[in-house]
């Protein structure tokens, strides 16, 4: 099967931190929970920084100065800490933008968060040009003059910024207005894109696993305590500095402008931009039919509210006359179409309407719960091998239908979570020997929770549970994405090796019991 | 076949062996920060170069002469804008030539700024130089109304390595060097 080449790419890399750090802790699952944390770093760092950061064109450099050298075992650490999670927020940034990319999770309903997080690149860039602007170093001047220069060649100012930075032009102003924004216009702005960004989605976790934050912020520090971060000398209006040490994470675009011009380096920004905005529609995708609610099957229970990664669904009283207090509501703007909702339905019960067509309280027009019956029903009758293994897959993870033959046959879900647990049991008693759910890879669900709550639905954490009657070494769940069919198949040849023992313990327990009765 | 025998490996739950790669990635992940936070160092100038900055804000002279205006005109007028003298507010553009060692270092034309034409002009441009003596002149149209240049200015300028030479002006004193 062919694979993105992008995708398979960005797969190996997440292997190689799944190997190294476990699906929990793997970074590339928690990147913008990572960049959370490393705002923390830098707020925290920032703040006592402040206590000590002179806002003056004659102190901001001494102060800087006597943090750097006069109390570096704090205040020394903690600028190097602030200047090294920053470098580090834009790691996880782009990290965050390639996974995102690679994965195709920047288009259809996804269109939202992709385009606001592109803003959100640009403020953390400037907000960096700004905090090095404070040191009032050669580099600071460097970064002032072509920041002045950037600006002056849009049409918008009437007269030239880049003449503040003449020999004995400079006041403290501009330093007042630069020390706002660093400290609170741009932070504010930022914390109001954070918020935005994350609208549209459920259960918003901004905390990375504690082990991962740990090793992170251990990383940071030891790099501080090895290579503290120092200012160039003191800024001097009256020559340019020959030899700059820039962070190439934010001050990249200034050698650009040196050796091209400010009009190009705009128009690459700009274009840059405008092609990551209008990639989700570049081509469209279009996303299957929403969810619909049937409310002659549907008691407010509330569930598939409760599972929604999308906050797609609400919660208002009942309109229907029933004797019910509340009924759900489905936003057919937000749904993803991802079915999560339809497992989550304790009306999804296979086991109901045997006879007749199978309705549910909420169900998916592209694949409803009575097709996902049926279509279970004649995957198992089709296998007649001595451990006959059902695999439910997804359409994001590996496309189950490759392992079919006589002993598995594969059904396809939008999600891995739409799978309603009865619906394994299901799939047991008409003589399926064992299940195995293969989803996406464990903790990256395509729609984010899909996997974890089959997981806690099987271990009883979750509602609607997996029944205790259903035995459980009779089901697996195992991730895997387009490129782990080896695994998979390694995995599923040790699951069938165990049914195999099983059902000869079965075979020979009943054997026993008949020599018994004889 | 080295990632089977890793996943084996893990799969025995060896903690130790998972430690030691997640010290390798944070050393990874240092050594990228460590290298590009300060990394390929960047070379603005050459050792023998300076730049050479001419700044200054100037208005140019009215467009149009002043005309007085008639007596009709004035009665045709509102009482409170009844000046005696007629004259627009355009301005005249910016011409500006420098010339470093004789040749051609910078021209430009600036047109004045606002909606009527009526605003000064804001002149900046930095260009880099070779260091050492040399000899700059500029010149300066900022009339229509008359011939030729109106400010004309020559010196000779010893520049070091790295300075900033800064051109200025002023209406009364003309171009200063700093």
């Amino acid at each position: 099967m062919l694979v993105n080449p992008i995708k398979r790419a960005y797969l190996a890399l997440e292997s190689w931190f799944n190997v190294s750090f476990g699906t929990e802790w793997n970074p590339m699952y928690h990147l913008g929970t990572l960049t959370f944390f490393l705002f923390w770093i830098i707020l925290v760092s920032g703040l006592y920084l402040f206590v000590f950061f002179h806002g003056s064109i004659n102190g901001a450099y001494e102060s800087v100065e006597y943090i750097t050298h006069e109390q570096w075992y704090v205040a020394g650490v903690m600028r190097s800490l602030h200047r090294y999670a920053s470098d580090a927020a834009i790691i996880t940034i782009l990290l965050h933008l390639f996974k995102e990319f690679a994965s195709g999770r920047y288009r259809g309903f996804r269109w939202f968060s992709w385009v606001s997080g592109l803003p959100i690149i640009w403020l953390v860039v400037t907000l960096g040009i700004t905090g090095y602007w404070l040191v009032w170093d050669e580099l600071a001047q460097y970064v002032a003059i072509g920041s002045a220069r950037l600006l002056d060649s849009l049409p918008i100012f009437s007269s030239s910024m880049t003449s503040n930075f003449l020999q004995g032009q400079m006041t403290d102003r501009f330093f007042i207005l630069i020390e706002f924004l660093h400290l609170l216009g741009q932070p504010l702005i930022l914390f109001f894109l954070l918020w935005l960004h994350v609208k549209r989605i459920s259960n918003v976790e901004i905390n990375p696993p504690r082990g991962l934050a740990m090793g992170c912020f251990m990383a940071l520090v030891a790099l501080s305590l090895i290579k503290p971060a120092v200012s160039h000398g003191p800024a001097d209006l009256s020559s340019m500095p020959s030899m700059l040490e820039l962070d190439w994470f934010y001050l990249n675009a200034y050698p650009l402008m040196d050796y091209w011009s400010e009009g190009y380096t705009w128009l690459l920004a700009t274009a840059i931009t405008v092609v990551l905005m209008l990639l989700p529609w570049a081509p469209p995708k279009k996303d299957g039919p929403a969810a619909v609610v049937d409310l002659a099957h549907c008691n407010g229970c509330e569930l598939c509210f409760d599972d929604c990664p999308f906050e797609a669904i609400s919660v208002q009283a009942r309109t229907d006359g029933a004797k019910f207090e509340k009924e759900v509501v489905v936003d057919p703007a937000l749904c993803a179409s991802c079915g999560i909702c339809m497992g989550s339905c304790p009306s999804s019960n296979p086991f109901r309407q045997s006879e007749e067509e199978l309705k549910t309280g909420i169900d998916m027009p592209a694949l409803p719960v009575d097709k996902v019956r049926s279509l279970t029903k004649e995957a198992v009758a089709a296998m007649s091998g001595q451990a006959n293994v059902l695999l439910v897959g997804c359409e994001h993870g590996f496309n189950v239908n490759r392992l079919d033959n006589d002993e598995t046959r594969g059904v396809k879900l939008m999600c891995s979570g739409m799978l309603p647990p009865s619906m394994v049991e299901y799939a047991l008693k008409k003589g399926a020997d064992g299940v195995m759910i293969v989803g996406c890879r464990h903790n990256d669900c395509f729609f984010r929770f899909g996997n974890l709550w089959i997981d806690k639905r099987f271990s009883g954490e979750r509602k609607p549970i997996l029944r205790k009657r259903a035995d459980r070494r009779r089901i697996r769940v195992f991730g895997g994405s387009e490129t782990d069919k080896r695994s998979i198949e390694n995995e599923l040849k040790a699951f069938r090796q165990e049914l195999l023992e099983l059902n000869k313990n079965v075979i020979d327990n009943v054997a026993s019991e008949d020599s018994s009765d004889a | 076949m080295l990632r089977a025998k890793i996943r084996q490996m893990l799969s025995l739950n060896n903690k130790v062996i998972r430690y030691i790669l997640q010290a390798i990635n944070y050393s990874l992940f240092m050594a990228l920060i460590w290298y590009f936070s300060t990394s390929p160092v960047y070379r603005q100038l050459a050792d023998d170069e300076a730049i050479l900055t001419i700044s200054f804000a100037h208005a140019g002279e009215i467009k149009e002469p002043c005309v007085k205006r008639t007596q009709k005109e004035l009665m045709a007028l509102p009482p409170n804008m009844r000046a005696p003298m007629n004259c627009s507010r355009e301005r005249s553009p910016i011409v500006i030539e420098m010339m470093f060692d004789g040749e051609p270092l910078y021209s430009e034309t600036a047109e004045a700024p606002g909606l009527y034409n009526d605003s000064g002009v804001d002149i900046y441009h930095s260009v880099k130089v070779s260091a050492g003596k040399h000899h700059l002149a500029i010149r300066m149209d900022d009339s229509v109304l008359k011939e030729g240049f109106t400010h004309v200015f020559e010196q000779d300028v010893d520049i070091k390595p790295a300075q900033i030479l800064l051109v200025g002006f002023n209406p009364s004193k003309g171009f200063i060097v700093r």
